[in-house]
């Protein structure tokens, strides 16, 4: 597979940019953030996603879905981050789908036909502390009759308060710290001994801890194997991350796009300050780390999609170049602005804010350097 | 291509690698002097070295992309890359490390006329010919374009004078390409880009001993050195395109030498000279950590330069992609080797030891420092990025 897109692919960026900016640019989130939403997304755009296709796009044909890869979800990811789109789109078209494609019929038919059309909406509850740490799991799976009732805490879970299926990791044996003996569940929302509390992000987007109190779940609801649960979420994470790596890039490019935009026009000293060569070399420096953060991104997804051995590692490297580049792009977006980066009437601070969330998302930068250290053997 | 054909040509390829790359040239170069340069006065490392190159360029392999009538192996860009991957995958070492490659080949087959491809194409090819450079000059550093050495027109011959620096290897080559004034009235529009033999009368060389100790640059001066009209690439006073033409494969070729794997990698490197802990955890954790960083910036310009590639041969790069290439990969190069030597601790810091080699860290090391000055600096490469791609207006 060559490291460019293919005319398919051309042609679903052609038709996803215009539609994301159009339903959905970075006005009508700073709409929903003026409005107090507390919903997280629209809805009516989530609809609409189904209707262009996207929320099927890694789900199978049986599934009504699309059967395409990581590198068309990466595409619409890429538009949800330049405009910054409030959406379900990475924890359920693909964090639950990939889990979903894993899971058995009965799971899969009970939740893929509301994802792919557009109506239910997943979050995946996977955090129990502040940092990224998925294979440590304290939240317990107990085994109560035919099924597990499941008791723990979760946190930092996208969409868990208005989710209807959450995908849970939980410990039906071993450590703390065991990969074996994780179990992944899907869990209706609205179980009884669920509660969802919602909190407002820096980003205005919403994120709940999740509590699981003696929830009563049966068997059908596991996904994948009991306490082989790693071998899903291992795949989930490598989906989101790298989706998460692609948003990123979308993040990144809105705001340099932004920022080369004011350099052109912006004058001081009777000069437009895009002439200056201080600002010329940081926007050419920033430039060349968003394209090999493009690139690293790329790579990650067609690993992804070759079944590539060495995908994980390629999936390290785009989170991480992806988290930096993407910092490095907001930074310098709102310095360079000057005064006007720094007021909230401004879009650019919305995406320094984006940009933050999403690189803790799934593991900073540091944390997969160091698992591609790990990789590496030292 | 169909991919079927291509997993033939794939199979084929591996087989007739494994039949004729002498399993010395599977493993990597034991210094900097045992890759095969050619040209007239080569003097082969090894029995071995000499077959591979001879066996390689024979079939046009030593360029797999150029055209078969030019001395090269007429293989399509999917074949050229299948190839590149056979090799990697058993460890065959490339068989002639060529400026005649990286650099003349390209601007030839764009520039050169019939009679020129003909002449020095499949010479280059089979290592015959080795080729250096003359373009930067005391006063015409990162500003080429005020290069002053002249080429006056005799008629049915021009008379070089001026002195070129930085020359690579001019000891050694035995031809150069070289960028000359012909017209003083303008800047860029009196250049012209010539070849002539360094075995002209009035041809000098004299070595220039560098920080690493080694001496790689000549300054070059040429004293009434005749030289056919027939030996100008391009139009006369149209050598600025030439010359642009070409810096471009030549950012590309250096920014390839972030990517060149040494014998050891930094995190074997870092291991073996300072050890791990019971986890196995490098036992050094702020090392590590920038270490870990490094890597992630390495393999992601590797993601990069497997795209350029692929969006070159495909005509989707942007002609100022070179100098990103050639940014990002010198900068990494550099900050590699910077590592390296924290690595390798006191030890890498040993000059002429048996156990260090000569001291093949510590030179590496200092050898790198010029990777974002030669072939344009990175100020340069920043500028042009600035202004072709950005579109950041003039100062």
């Amino acid at each position: 597979m060559p490291m460019y897109w293919n005319e398919d692919q051309d042609m679903l960026a052609d038709s996803a940019r215009p539609f994301i900016a159009g339903n959905a640019p970075v006005s009508h989130m700073r709409a929903l953030r003026d409005a107090g939403d507390s919903h997280g997304f629209s809805p009516d755009v989530w609809r609409q996603f189904a209707e262009m296709g996207f929320t099927g796009i890694l789900a199978g044909e049986a599934d009504d879905g699309l059967g395409l890869g990581h590198v068309e979800a990466g595409i619409v990811l890429e538009e949800i981050g330049r405009n910054l789109t409030p959406s379900p789109f990475l924890s359920t078209a693909v964090g639950a789908v990939t889990a979903l494609n894993m899971a058995g019929d009965h799971i899969r038919q009970r939740w893929m036909p509301g994802i792919v059309a557009g109506e239910s909406v997943a979050a995946l509850a996977f955090e129990e502390t502040t940092r990224h740490r998925p294979h440590r799991v304290a939240a317990t799976a107990t085994k109560s009759g035919n099924g597990f009732r499941l008791d723990g805490a979760k946190q930092f879970v996208a969409h868990g308060h208005v989710a209807d299926v959450l995908l849970v990791t939980a410990r039906s044996s071993g450590d703390e710290s065991d990969r074996d003996g994780i179990t992944l569940f899907a869990v209706p929302r609205d179980t009884d001994g669920v509660t969802a509390d919602a909190d407002r992000l820096a980003d205005a987007s919403m994120a709940a801890r999740v509590m699981f109190d003696g929830v009563e779940v049966d068997g059908d609801a596991v996904v994948g194997e009991v306490g082989r649960g790693a071998d899903v979420l291992d795949r989930v994470l490598g989906a989101v991350r790298t989706g998460a790596a692609a948003e990123l890039v979308g993040v990144a490019n809105g705001a340099a796009d932004m920022t080369t935009a004011y350099l052109r026009e912006r004058k001081q000293f009777g000069q437009i300050i895009g002439s200056f060569q201080a600002l010329q070399h940081r926007a050419a420096h920033l430039y060349c780390e968003m394209e090999v953060a493009r690139a690293a991104v790329l790579k990650a997804q067609q690993a992804l999609d070759e079944g590539d051995p060495e995908a994980e590692r390629h999936v390290h490297v785009a989170k991480a170049m992806a988290g930096n580049s993407a910092a490095l792009a907001v930074q310098e977006a709102v310095q360079m602005h000057g005064g006007i980066g720094m007021t909230d009437e401004y879009d650019v601070g919305f995406y320094m804010k984006r940009q933050r969330v999403l690189a803790e998302m799934f593991g900073d930068a540091d944390y997969h350097a160091d698992r591609l250290a790990r990789l590496s053997g030292y | 291509m169909a991919e079927a054909a291509l997993d033939d040509f794939r199979r084929e390829t591996r087989r007739w690698l494994e039949m004729n790359c002498p399993p010395e040239m599977r493993t990597p170069p034991k210094s900097a002097d045992d890759v095969a340069w050619g040209g007239r006065r080569f003097e082969p490392s090894s029995q071995a070295q000499a077959d591979w190159l001879r066996i390689m360029g024979e079939r046009g392999w030593t360029v797999p992309d150029w055209p078969t009538e030019y001395g090269g192996g007429g293989l399509a860009p999917a074949e050229a890359k299948v190839l590149k991957q056979e090799m990697a995958a058993l460890g065959c070492r490339t068989p002639l490390y060529s400026f005649g490659i990286s650099m003349l080949g390209p601007a030839l087959l764009k520039y050169g006329t019939e009679a020129q491809k003909k002449e020095h194409l499949p010479k280059i090819a089979r290592g015959e010919i080795r080729w250096c450079q003359g373009y930067s000059e005391p006063n015409a550093g990162s500003d080429l374009a005020s290069l002053a050495t002249r080429a006056e027109d005799k008629g049915d011959h021009f008379l070089v004078n001026g002195q070129k620096v930085w020359t690579s290897y001019a000891d050694k080559a035995d031809m150069i390409f070289c960028l000359v004034r012909t017209d003083t009235s303008s800047k860029q529009g009196g250049i012209s880009f010539l070849l002539f033999d360094m075995e002209s009368p009035g041809v000098s060389t004299k070595p220039i001993l560098l920080i690493s100790g080694n001496s790689p640059f000549c300054e070059t001066f040429f004293d009434d050195v005749k030289v056919p009209k027939e030996n100008v690439v391009g139009e006369i006073n149209k050598g600025w395109n030439v010359a642009k033409y070409l810096l471009g494969h030549e950012r590309e070729m250096i920014s390839g030498m972030g990517l060149r794997a040494s014998e050891q990698s930094l995190p074997e490197r870092a291991l073996a000279h300072l050890g791990a802990e019971a986890d196995g955890r490098l036992d050094d954790p702020m090392l590590r950590a920038r270490i870990a960083a490094f890597e992630v910036r390495a393999a992601a310009f590797q993601a990069m330069s497997e795209r350029f590639i692929d969006m070159l041969k495909a005509g989707k790069a942007d002609p100022a992609q070179p100098s990103m290439m050639k940014y990002y990969g010198t900068e990494l190069n550099k900050d590699r080797h910077e590592l390296m030597m924290a690595a390798g601790g006191a030890d890498a810091l040993e000059w002429d030891s048996g156990r260090s080699h000569g001291g093949v860290a510590a030179r590496s090391w200092l050898r790198t420092k010029a990777n974002s000055i030669e072939g344009g600096t990175s100020e340069i490469q920043l500028n042009i990025i600035a202004k072709r791609i950005l579109n950041l207006p003039g100062a």
